[in-house]
């Protein structure tokens, strides 16, 4: 099962984070703190993977952005990589060649795909086309209910 | 012309070059020189304008300042000429792309180029608006008509400043039509969108969350960001106020964004509550993910959410009963699991497979959180998995895992399921291709990889089971395709479970085989994947990982640092007697280009590697030394240690060891390799006799005036460590009795630190300078150690390094100990404060020396802070292994303490750990934390009606002196408790004297209720006052 899985960008800034333990504020904000400064100072050809505390926790830089996950001891940390990428292929079909500002101005976005994608750290759906539909169908069911003014969209805007 | 300070000479007509060179040190003039050196980087040219203009501008403020109006009018007057600058500059540009079609390249400039051109807008537009501020904010005269007769004079110029700028600008840009209108396009929506927002906002919309997020993006300071926050929190804060809000949601949005940058955001928890009981789908996707987001277990508020998840699992539509199942597998708490299974079993057996997935998984998440809940859904896992979406099948994969880890009964009754999930694997590997699921070419890894899981949990200790998957198992791992990383997936797994299920030799062979492929495959995460995977599995199929030994060796030169560390463990895994020269040979190569952090753990691996697998002493002699040398001052204490011992117990090889020694400290600088020279000295001091001896393959003769000037080098060096020079003076002192002809210089060498600022190298130094001039008896006193009991493999096994450090820490107060016997113990002792291993050394009384330094370091052996004590175990345990001492004493004293002997004991083996019984009386910890211990034991029981008589002794095992120590203690209500005066309110450290004893008399008020005793103190320890509590349930002793 995975534990919790942080994006965060090369200088460091926090761009989703999702936890599936219960962990403590502090905690979880130690482990950001942390998990960043180890990985960024990390060299492109050391591996995917370091140990911390019983976790093992894989990675993978995409452009600017590092995906990060922590997944217990006796998970796959392989297939790990593999679940990150699926992630960012689906961000990728939804935001059509994803950017990081495409990230940080629909994080809710990412989220909610993050969430069609795995569910208590599993993954729940292994099939891209599934995914994307839901998103878009529940995309729609939003958009529809949503008046829009003429001065203001009543969206999150 | 100009001349900076060191005397360099510019010579130039270019503004900012001319500005960049004087130095300034105004804030403002430092932001003026800051322009012209951003239109410098923007256009490369008007630097000198942009400073003429801002100083224009900025003197036009003057008048106003000394009409005394206040500077931040001042400044909203230039902000609002900006505004209508920027507009006029729009009209401007439009009305030229209007006459010069062909060469409107303007709107792709302006965008490239925006912030320099606002930057000079700017500073024109500044001026319009101080003429605009002193008319009564009318708009500025030339923004409305911009015809040259009306616009004043000044203004004027400056827009045609923007103008020739954006002609100059025009000609070196030459961008593509589609460009162009894209940009224009994309720049038109932006404005209509900014003018809408502004509309909105000044309507009382909340502002959006992109705006909030451009905002935050914006800001370039943490401070200008904070402040961006704070603000816009407050809003949101004032907004929750009004519960009929339709903006609810994007507040809770902006919340979300604040939160995740790490601010506060828990005063949204209630919010996100209300707003997932609205029926409206966006606030529930908001309000979920903002629950999923604040709140876990811990906080109270969480137990709100249950019922509106309630609701929505029965909600109609499918995403609603989505988003509470995710909530649910997100926050999970107990509470919610049982509240809630029963929701989540009807939906398990929902006939919709979007949900049914999501059920599954939320089962799987209440079972891993509540394991007695398991029974509901034993029931309706089974069918699951007979369907056909694989979203569904991933779930029930999943959920009947976590079930047959978490139960044998369970385990036991899916058993019957292993026929089927073979054949869905099956299917899986020969369906052709099914773009849905397909990976690279892989169908649905994912999902295989869950199924490889599930039959390892089923067919661990199975042969029935096993015999069922053997064919499955053998058909994944030769058929998959390992180009890519998903194939390298599934065939880990595979691996993983053929390995687990002790699945039929021919497999294993081909496990371990695909093992070592893994180390050939130019991808790295794959190297380190299987190399952890071969050190788990060496100990089972040792041969089958010898084969790939070349391979592992290889991957010693990595370049990947935690591929070398896993490599070197493997390498250390698979030394045995037969390969280990050529092993050996590879560690070495390794060690010497190796990181510092490997060379330590390196250095004791090998001693441990060559004390066990050597042909021959010699050889492991010479190897040891090599490491030595390679390895230099990070190898650890305790090697320097063993390797005395093993040259002391050896008499065929002291002679050889000397010479060698004597050689390598002679041939290289040792300054980095002060283990190597503590060694060296011990065999040189030993055997200085024998090192003058002719050998036999040494051609050379060593003269004593060789030796002697190796210490006269080494000795008075400041690069040579404390301990090393207490090592070389006993070594000189041991000399002073073998060597004739150069005792004056080596006698001046003895006493060269008489007043050497360490005081126990000044010791030695004055100590042996006596010893020397006392005639016989010094050839008595000092003469050749008794042989050191060879110390086994255990003991350099034991000390991993940070034990050790506390041992050696800790032990200076039985320093006091050995410097009564430094005589007798001669060089070892000097400095036994670093090799405890070796200060058991003499044999006649190394129980007592053992027992002693526990003794000594005042730490009362029933009892100690799990680190220390553990330090002190360990190294019990280790010198007790290599002694073959068995002392019940010393094993009884230990004993008592059971939180801690649990580990250490391991090197004695469960014997002597049964073998130990506990004392009668071992009294009951009453705090121990921070380095306090405080014990209570029973002196009186109740006798009549007599109160009870307690001791209660505080023992302070930090490295520093405790102050100030106060105790205090409360019963229960039955039971009243008096506390008498301390013995003092001072702890020594390291558990010596003062220690603290308080009596304390406990009085029975009424019967039946059984004793319990809250207990606190405060103390001071270096210079911060702690408190620490504890509780004590039961007092052995007392009725």
């Amino acid at each position: 099962m995975m534990q919790f899985m942080l994006l965060f960008s090369r200088q460091g800034k926090l761009r989703l984070q999702k936890w599936y333990f219960s962990y403590l504020d502090k905690q979880k904000k130690k482990i950001c703190r942390e998990l960043i400064t180890q990985i960024l100072s990390r060299k492109p050809k050391m591996c995917a993977f370091l140990e911390y505390k019983d976790l093992k926790v894989v990675y993978k830089r995409y452009a600017s952005l590092y995906f990060c996950c922590a997944v217990e001891e006796g998970d796959n940390e392989l297939l790990a990589l593999e679940i990150i990428h699926r992630y960012v292929e689906l961000l990728d079909k939804y935001f059509g060649s994803v950017c990081e500002l495409d990230i940080i101005f629909n994080f809710e976005k990412a989220y909610f795909i993050l969430d069609e994608f795995l569910l208590a750290g599993e993954i729940q759906e292994t099939s891209k086309k599934q995914v994307l539909k839901a998103i878009a169908a529940q995309d729609l069911l939003q958009e529809e209910e949503t008046p829009q003014g003429f001065f203001e969209d009543h969206g999150l805007g | 012309m100009l001349m900076d300070p060191m005397g360099g000479i510019v010579r130039t007509n270019d503004g900012n070059a001319i500005l960049r060179e004087i130095t300034v040190k105004h804030p403002a003039a430092k932001s003026m020189i800051d322009i012209a050196r951003t239109q410098d980087e923007e256009t490369g040219d008007g630097t000198t304008l942009v400073i003429v203009l801002a100083g224009e501008i900025m003197s036009k403020a003057h008048v106003f300042l000394e009409q005394r109006i206040h500077p931040t009018i001042i400044i909203q007057a230039y902000l609002q000429a900006l505004e209508d600058m920027v507009k006029l500059a729009e009209t401007n540009k439009a009305r030229e792309k209007a006459k010069k079609p062909t060469t409107n390249a303007v709107p792709h400039h302006k965008r490239g180029n925006k912030n320099n051109l606002q930057k000079v807008a700017s500073k024109e537009d500044e001026e319009g608006g101080e003429n605009a501020d002193p008319k009564g904010a009318a708009p500025p005269p030339d923004a409305k008509t911009p015809a040259p007769s009306t616009a004043l004079p000044l203004g004027r110029i400056k827009i045609e400043v923007i103008i020739t700028t954006l002609f100059r600008q025009k000609v070196k840009w030459k961008a593509t039509a589609s460009i162009k209108m894209a940009t224009a396009v994309e720049t038109m929506i932006e404005k209509i969108d900014e003018v809408k927002s502004r509309l909105g906002r000044t309507l009382g919309t909340p502002m959006r969350l992109r705006d909030l997020i451009r905002q935050v993006r914006a800001a370039r300071t943490m401070a200008e960001e904070r402040a961006v926050v704070d603000r816009e929190s407050a809003n949101i804060r004032e907004s929750f106020r009004d519960d009929e809000s339709p903006w609810k949601c994007r507040n809770i949005a902006k919340l979300l964004y604040i939160h995740m940058l790490g601010y506060p955001a828990h005063f949204g928890q209630m919010e996100c509550m209300k707003l997932v009981a609205q029926p409206r789908f966006t606030d529930k996707r908001i309000g979920y993910l903002g629950a999923m987001l604040l709140l876990d277990e811990r906080s109270e508020v969480h137990l709100l959410v249950t019922n509106s998840l309630k609701n929505d699992l029965n909600s109609q539509t499918q995403f609603v009963t989505g988003l509470a199942l995710c909530t649910l597998g997100s926050i999970c708490s107990s509470e919610m699991c049982r509240d809630l299974a029963n929701e989540i079993e009807r939906l398990v057996k929902s006939s919709n497979a979007y949900i049914k997935k999501k059920a599954a998984l939320c089962a799987f998440r209440i079972v891993r959180k509540v394991p007695e809940l398991m029974e509901v859904f034993i029931s309706c896992t089974r069918s699951l998995l007979g369907e056909k979406n694989h979203g569904v099948l991933m779930g029930a994969t999943t959920l009947v895992t976590e079930m047959c880890e978490r139960s044998p009964d369970v385990l036991n009754h899916f058993k019957k399921l292993v026929p089927s999930l073979v054949r869905i694997l099956k299917n899986l590997l020969m369906s052709g291709y099914s773009p849905e699921h397909d990976v690279t070419g892989i169908s649905d890894p994912f999902l295989q990889v869950k199924l490889l899981r599930l039959l390892r949990v089923l067919g661990k200790d199975d042969p029935k089971a096993t015999e069922e998957m053997n064919d499955i198992l053998a058909q994944v791992a030769t058929n998959t395709e390992t180009a890519k990383n998903v194939g390298n997936a599934i065939l880990y797994e595979t691996v993983l479970t053929i390995m687990e299920i002790r699945s039929e030799s021919g497999l294993r062979v081909l496990a371990v085989n695909i093992l070592g492929r893994f180390l050939l495959n130019p991808d790295k995460n794959i190297r380190y994947v299987a190399l952890n995977t071969l050190l788990k599995t060496v100990a089972v199929d040792y041969q089958a990982v010898q084969r790939h030994r070349t391979t592992v060796v290889d991957c010693l030169k990595d370049p990947d640092i935690s591929i070398r560390k896993r490599a070197m463990e493997l390498c250390f895994a698979l030394i045995n007697k037969t390969n280990i020269t050529h092993m050996t040979k590879e560690i070495l190569i390794f060690l010497d280009t190796a990181d510092p952090e490997f060379k330590s753990e390196c250095a004791s691996k090998m001693y441990v590697a060559t004390e066990r697998f050597s042909p021959s002493q010699e050889w492991h002699l010479d190897t040891m030394i090599k490491v030595l040398e390679l390895a230099g001052n990070h190898v650890p204490d305790e090697v320097v240690s063993c390797m005395i011992q093993l040259v002391s117990s050896h008499p065929s090889i002291q002679h050889y060891a000397a010479v060698r020694l004597f050689r390598s400290i002679q041939a290289q600088d040792v300054t980095n390799a002060q283990p190597l020279l503590q060694v060296a000295f011990w065999s040189i001091g030993e055997f200085g006799d024998l090192l003058l001896q002719p050998s036999d393959d040494d051609s050379s003769r060593i003269e004593e005036g060789e030796v002697v000037s190796v210490f006269e080098l080494v000795i008075p060096s400041t690069l040579t460590s404390l301990v090393t020079k207490c090592y070389g003076v006993t070594a000189l002192a041991k000399l002073a009795t073998r060597f004739s002809s150069t005792l004056p210089r080596v006698q001046a060498l003895i006493g060269a630190n008489q007043a050497h600022i360490h005081l126990e190298l000044q010791q030695r130094s004055i100590e042996f300078n006596r010893v020397v001039d006392a005639g016989d008896l010094k050839f008595g006193l000092l003469e050749r150690m008794p042989i050191i009991q060879q110390n086994s493999l255990n003991a350099a096994a034991a000390p991993i390094d940070e034990s050790m450090m506390e041992v050696t820490t800790n032990s200076n107060d039985g320093g006091n100990l050995i410097t009564t016997n430094a005589d007798l113990l001669g060089g070892l002792s000097l400095d036994s404060n670093s090799m405890p291993g070796v200060q058991a050394a003499p044999s006649l009384n190394a129980g007592n020396d053992l027992f002693d330094l526990i003794g000594g370091g005042g730490i009362p052996s029933s009892s100690g802070p799990a680190t220390i004590a553990n330090g002190l175990d360990d190294l019990l345990g280790g010198a007790l292994g290599g002694l073959s001492v068995s002392n019940p004493l010393s094993t009884a004293n230990i004993s008592p303490n059971p939180s801690t002997n649990a580990d250490p004991f391991d090197f004695l083996g469960g014997g002597t750990t049964q073998k130990s019984a506990p004392p009668s009386n071992p009294g009951v910890m009453a705090l121990n934390s921070n380095g306090i211990e405080a014990k209570l034991v029973v002196e009186k029981d109740f006798i009549g009606g007599q109160p009870a008589e307690l001791l209660l002794s505080v023992v302070n095992n930090n490295s520093a002196k405790v102050e100030n120590f106060v105790f205090q203690a409360a019963v229960t209500k039955a039971y009243q408790v008096e506390l008498q005066a301390a013995s003092g309110s001072d702890l020594g450290l390291n558990g010596a004297q003062p220690q603290i004893t308080q009596r304390m008399r406990i009085k029975k008020v009424a019967d039946g209720q059984t004793l319990r005793m809250r207990t606190r103190a405060t103390f001071t320890l270096n210079g911060s006052s702690i408190t620490i509590q504890g509780e004590v349930n039961s007092l052995p002793g007392l009725s």
